[in-house]
């Protein structure tokens, strides 16, 4: 089981870190962590694709000294994926930024409960 | 190739091109940009279906002529074509429907902004409804949660601020899970476009090697998919989201957002899983949730005290009764789910659009007591909100009769314990539908206390959405027949 463990840490990570952002997503009232979570949430699944497509001793995918051999070179398919997926999760995270700062803003609170607690008192 | 197997892409483009040029533009050109971005896209998907249905074919097209495996497609057949017309149309009408809750609710400053992020919803639905690639949906999956947010809090108050915020949240756990499941199943088969994924997953199975994962991996996509789209218990994000938001966003959020991703699923399920023993396991488990949220979803409709509430509660239901569909698991159950999708759609849009204009009518409040008589002071709305209501319920004649005849149908065929779960929950499901609209709709037509305020004449727009709708509605349930053939036909070339 150790040994499993031991072959496979880079997924075990990815996985572990999967659901401490998950929980902290999902659990925190804090809207800042709740991104924090968001964050780390992503970068578990990043991790767990980019050690897909990494093979021990080879190149990165870029041709050079005129190797034209592909065995040569990892696998590029999955860093692409992990670039697109960094992309959207700076999009997705700048967008909940905004969102917090307006709700701060308004209410001087990033509990999730106060808020709606105010948003209750304020009876619109 | 012919000419019109470049629609696809182009409308994609065409959409992502607009969202760019609204947000420079000024408040009325922008406007005017949706509108048409939304007109031509109707028209795009109808010469699509009308090519592929009446020559029942599908074409795969691969961008840049990068062939599969490497390549990104998109694949267009007479089903894709049907949904996407039904999306676009719907779209166009909430836009219209909503024209003068539009201009008012938005600030006019930010107009062209709410016309850009409509027509990136453009693009994510196209691109959704087309892709032959999981990575390019999880893409436009993110596109259209950020879209969706938007649209949310467009109206500025604290509440939409709010339920931005909790939609948001629950929506990225959704993507989360989806993503990983996805990235599960692409470490799993090497594959991400449905065709080749479809295949690798059979072999994998055939020859029992990492059952498990595949299992998980699939389990993670679907647990994704029913969170972003509501199913019940995951739907605490629905009331306050559709409730609050104005006009357009709530019809456009309940009637085409969440349907996307179920579209997605079922695509998944059909066309990588294969319908057989292995998805099975999670249909089994998602029935549960689905009949659940038919009874619960109802159950909480009748204790709302505000109409937009009520409504956006009956959407829960309405999810479960298309989840329900899918979870049958049978091709049959997968045509009633599609059905019981557009049909919902456009009843959803409408009685959404019509209960914003009650309560325009009502003084600004939507609880049931101000609400007395506004049957009289908008007619036109709430004859529209009544052909929703009648469809929700099941009348013959209107879209949602035909399409929980067709489930209970394919329940039929099915038989077993399956069957029984269906038929109850579509019976009690259907009771409660009953007692909550047709209690609105009483209250609507009921005189008011106290002297009669002057009735406000409906804007053009509004009118001329709500005549199409109606029509929309009625052509669903009456031409039940040619609808369904389409569907069956181009569930039949799926895979």
């Amino acid at each position: 089981m150790a040994r499993l463990l031991y072959e496979h840490l880079d997924e075990v990570t990815a996985l572990v870190l999967f659901g401490i952002g998950f929980t902290q997503l999902l659990l925190d009232k804090n809207l800042i962590k709740k991104i924090i979570g968001f964050s780390m949430m992503d970068s578990g699944i990043y991790l767990f694709l980019a050690s897909y497509g990494y093979i021990q001793s080879r190149l990165a995918p870029i041709y050079t000294d005129g190797i034209m051999d592909p065995g040569a070179y990892v696998n590029p398919l999955p860093a692409g994926l992990v670039l697109t997926g960094i992309v959207v999760g700076v999009s997705v995270t700048a967008i909940m930024l905004g969102l917090t700062v307006r709700l701060y803003e308004r209410y001087h609170t990033l509990d999730m409960d106060e808020i709606a607690e105010r948003i209750r008192g304020e009876g619109n | 190739m012919e000419w019109w197997q470049n629609l696809p892409l182009f409308q994609i483009v065409c959409a992502l091109m607009c969202a760019a040029v609204c947000s420079a533009l000024k408040s009325r050109a922008a406007r005017a940009v949706m509108t048409a971005l939304s007109a031509l896209e109707c028209a795009a998907m109808g010469i699509l279906l009308y090519f592929t249905a009446a020559r029942n074919e599908s074409f795969v097209y691969a961008m840049g002529e990068i062939g599969a495996p490497f390549g990104n497609e998109l694949r267009v057949g007479a089903v894709e074509a049907l949904v996407g017309l039904a999306f676009s149309l719907v779209m166009l009408l909430s836009i219209l429907g909503g024209w003068k809750h539009l201009t008012r609710d938005v600030a006019p400053n930010r107009q062209n902004l709410y016309a850009a992020v409509m027509c990136l919803l453009t693009a994510a639905m196209a691109a959704m409804v087309f892709t032959n690639d999981l990575f390019t949906a999880y893409v436009f999956i993110e596109i259209s949660t950020i879209a969706a947010c938007a649209l949310i809090c467009a109206s500025n108050h604290g509440r939409t601020l709010f339920s931005a915020a909790r939609y948001m949240i629950m929506n990225l756990m959704g993507s989360g899970l989806f993503l990983l499941g996805l990235s599960m199943l692409y470490c799993l088969t090497g594959h991400l476009l449905f065709p080749q994924l479809g295949e690798s997953v059979r072999a994998l199975l055939k020859a029992n090697k990492y059952p498990v994962p595949l299992y998980l991996s699939f389990l993670l996509m679907t647990m994704g998919i029913a969170v972003k789209s509501a199913l019940y218990p995951f739907h605490t994000w629905l009331p306050d989201a559709y409730g609050y938001a104005t006009a357009t966003s709530s019809a456009v959020l309940s009637s085409l957002i969440s349907k996307m991703y179920i579209f997605l699923l079922i695509k998944i399920f059909l066309r990588a899983a294969g319908a057989d023993v292995f998805a099975r396991r999670i249909e089994d488990v998602l029935i549960l949730y689905a009949a659940a949220g038919m009874l619960m979803g109802s159950v909480h409709a009748i204790r709302q005290r505000r109409l937009s509430r009520m409504v956006a509660y009956s959407s829960v239901a309405q999810i479960g009764y298309i989840f329900l569909g899918i979870s049958l698991g049978t091709p049959a159950g997968m045509a009633a789910a599609l059905y019981h999708m557009l049909a919902h759609s456009a009843a959803k849009s409408m009685l959404f659009l019509s209960a914003h204009q009650l309560r325009d009518a009502s003084g600004g409040e939507d609880t049931f007591p101000a609400l007395r008589g506004a049957g009289k002071r908008a007619p036109l709305a709430a004859l529209a909100f009544f052909t929703g209501a009648c469809s929700l319920v099941g009348i013959p004649g209107f879209g949602c009769f035909a399409s929980k005849l067709y489930l209970a149908q394919a329940g039929v065929e099915l038989g077993g314990w399956r069957m029984a779960l269906l038929l109850g929950a579509l019976a009690v499901s259907t009771g409660l539908n009953v007692a909550y609209m047709l209690r609105t709709v009483l209250t609507l037509y009921r005189p008011a206390e106290g002297e009669i305020k002057a009735g406000s004449k409906p804007d053009a727009p509004f009118a001329a959405a709500m005549a199409a709708l109606i029509f929309f509605n009625m052509a669903l349930g009456l031409l039940s027949g040619p609808v369904m053939d389409i569907i069956q036909q181009g569930i039949g070339r799926f895979a």
